[in-house]
């Protein structure tokens, strides 16, 4: 029943199978082992909740997929690309890979719909209307298109954090990293995100989300990681990992948040 | 059953309705004096003594400047009048203030060159008006050529010739600031990018240039850049001898703009560049899309600031023997045929004026500017 977990070295079947491959990937802070011979696999199409107490690394290792953080010793392959082999080829990584941040971090100083058309434009060399209706589509679907022309100040975290979602979907990616999305909202607010999440998640998004929201790995996660001082200490399917988990470490940390 | 009596649940179902605030703390002239001029019997008798002071300030002013000033007449009015300023003396001087020893006949051309820049200016800093863009392709790429070519003259043209060493008075002054404003804020924020490079060879010019340009007086730089320019190149290269604090003053003055354009670049959270960078925008367009419009927006203050230190930086450049607006007036009230007791207080007056309103234009137009880009993004 439970899948193959930590995926050991192997070649990928199709490049485009593969969505997301980390080898044996290494990373220092210093001289802080921040994560230690990562594994993992993560086949196109496939939604991927990361979990673990804080300062297990699992941050550090989405941050590492575009490269926001250097990693020191393993490869990282997305889209059948490697990262941090050829500096120049990082943009277009990047380009197609949508991060969304816990503090959202809009552009403060452009209108929600300029936030969104502003990689659209300067990136993909978009013509401004094409952009805009780009832009609007994706506003309208993450349900904040009246919002079009606010500043982010003006919006709720919730609407921000919606605006920021937009505004990497903007860019057609083809991998949606999250970056604990949900974790700087007021509770009340924190519905409105995972609905959105949920329905991107319903159209096949390829989908790595580091989240303590228990609810929505179980609801959508087709495979659930947790981490734990930097190594992946076991990946399964949600129903197992919830219900009969293996290891002592994963039962404390649903213990900790599951009361 | 004690615990009950001494805290009684509190269910309250009726909506208070919201009342008016009582008088003494309505808002209102009368509160708001009584509030921050009255408050304690000391500060009562402040705010008496600073009024009455600026009263008296203000009448010594007035009446030196108006009331009993000469305003008609000529020599003999102001030497007979030891009380008042002597307003025809600036009325007599004010070409030489404004031009310089530039030719009579050819200060048209002074005239022209001030009012294009002026029409440019008014059209770049009006947020409201249309084609700025335009405006900006005009002011920085079309008027210094034009400037040049009126100013200094072109013989195809048709335009004599008019040596630098003949200009003066305000039109250097304002060349000077322009030139100086103009180029000290890119130059600045390419020495600030550069300053906070991960590239150890561009950090290290950069941050040699700002230290050692920051660490010397300015009137150390004039020198340099006077006396011995010109001994590093050959002499055909050898700027202009207007040519050479122009640059002294543009390098100066970024030196100073890179520090403030540092401190705003540090005020922007790391999370705009995250941001940037994962949508894959490229260094380039992340700093001019998206740090350089926050982070300049933050300095306006201190940019301001330093504009207006350049501006008044400028008289220094007497020092190498331009004759700036402050040297013009120098010049003009040591003439003889004008001695009078009031003539060097009146030409100083009249320099404070000019330099003031000038500095507190600027002042008040990056308030504004300061106002309409917060109200921009601010709930």
């Amino acid at each position: 029943m439970p899948q193959a977990v930590c995926t050991p070295r192997r070649e990928a079947p199709g490049e485009s199978a593969v969505a997301v491959e980390l080898r044996d990937v290494n990373k220092w802070f210093g001289s802080f082992h921040a994560l230690k011979n990562i594994n993992l696999s993560v086949p196109r199409g496939q939604r991927v909740v990361i979990c673990g107490p804080s300062g297990s690394g699992k941050s550090t290792m989405i941050r590492c997929i575009n490269h926001l953080e250097d990693h020191q010793s393993g490869e990282i392959i997305v889209n059948g690309k490697p990262v941090a082999q050829d500096l120049r080829k990082i943009d277009e990584v990047r380009s197609n890979v949508g991060m969304v941040f816990q503090h959202f971090n809009l552009f403060p100083h452009l209108t929600v719909l300029e936030n969104c058309m502003l990689a659209p434009v300067w990136v993909r060399k978009m013509p401004r209307m094409a952009a805009e209706e780009l832009a609007r589509h994706y506003l309208d679907r993450v349900r904040i298109a009246e919002k079009a022309a606010s500043y982010p100040g003006q919006l709720s975290g919730g609407q921000q954090q919606r605006a920021a979602i937009a505004r990497a979907l903007c860019m057609n990616p083809k991998i949606m990293l999250f970056d604990e999305p949900t974790s700087a909202l007021d509770p009340e607010m924190v519905k409105e995100v995972l609905d959105t999440m949920v329905s991107l998640a319903g159209e096949g998004m390829t989908m790595l989300c580091v989240t303590h929201e228990m609810g929505f790995a179980r609801e959508v996660a087709d495979r659930v990681v947790f981490m734990d001082r930097g190594e992946i200490v076991e990946a399964n399917t949600p129903h197992e990992f919830f219900a009969n988990s293996r290891s002592e470490r994963a039962r404390q940390f649903l213990a900790q948040i599951l009361t | 059953m004690t615990d009950q009596s001494l805290h009684p649940p509190i269910v309250n179902l009726a909506l208070m309705p919201a009342m008016a605030p009582p008088a003494d703390v309505r808002p209102g002239p009368v509160t708001w004096i009584k509030r921050n001029l009255f408050s304690t019997p000391f500060s009562a008798a402040l705010t008496i003594c600073f009024v009455l002071l600026a009263v008296w300030l203000l009448h010594q002013f007035l009446s030196f400047a108006i009331l009993k000033a000469v305003w008609s007449g000529g020599r003999e009015a102001c030497s007979a009048n030891p009380e008042g300023a002597c307003w025809p003396f600036i009325a007599e001087k004010f070409d030489y203030l404004r031009y310089g020893a530039y030719p009579i006949s050819e200060r048209w051309r002074v005239d022209l060159t001030q009012a294009i820049g002026t029409i440019l200016i008014v059209w770049l800093l009006w947020t409201k008006a249309p084609r700025r863009k335009l405006a900006a392709m005009l002011f920085f790429v079309f008027y210094p050529i034009a400037a040049f070519v009126l100013l200094r003259g072109v013989a195809l043209l048709h335009l004599p010739v008019i040596d630098t060493t003949l200009w003066g008075g305000l039109l250097i002054t304002l060349l000077m600031s322009i030139v100086g404003i103009v180029f000290s804020l890119p130059l600045g924020v390419i020495l600030a990018l550069g300053r906070r490079s991960d590239l150890p060879m561009v950090k290290a010019v950069c941050v040699t240039f700002i230290e050692v340009v920051r660490g010397v007086p300015f009137i150390t730089v004039l020198f340099m850049a006077n006396f011995m320019m010109p001994l590093f190149v050959p002499d055909y290269l050898t700027p202009d001898r207007l040519l050479r604090p122009l640059i002294a003053i543009a390098l100066f003055s970024s030196a100073y703009m890179a520090e403030v354009v540092r401190a705003g670049l540090q005020a922007i959270p790391k999370g705009q560049y995250e941001a940037a960078k994962a949508l894959g925008i490229s260094y380039f367009d992340m700093m001019r899309l998206i740090v350089l419009p926050q982070a300049l927006t933050i300095v306006i203050p201190s940019i301001v600031s330093t504009f207006i230190g350049l501006f008044k930086d400028t008289t220094l450049v007497a020092i190498v023997g331009i004759a700036d607006f402050l040297k013009a007036i120098e010049t003009a009230r040591v003439d003889p045929s004008w001695a009078g007791p009031t003539i060097s207080s009146t030409g100083y007056l009249f320099a404070g004026l000019v330099y003031w309103g000038f500095c507190f234009g600027m002042s008040r137009y990056s308030q504004s500017m300061e106002r309409q880009l917060v109200r921009g993004h601010k709930s």
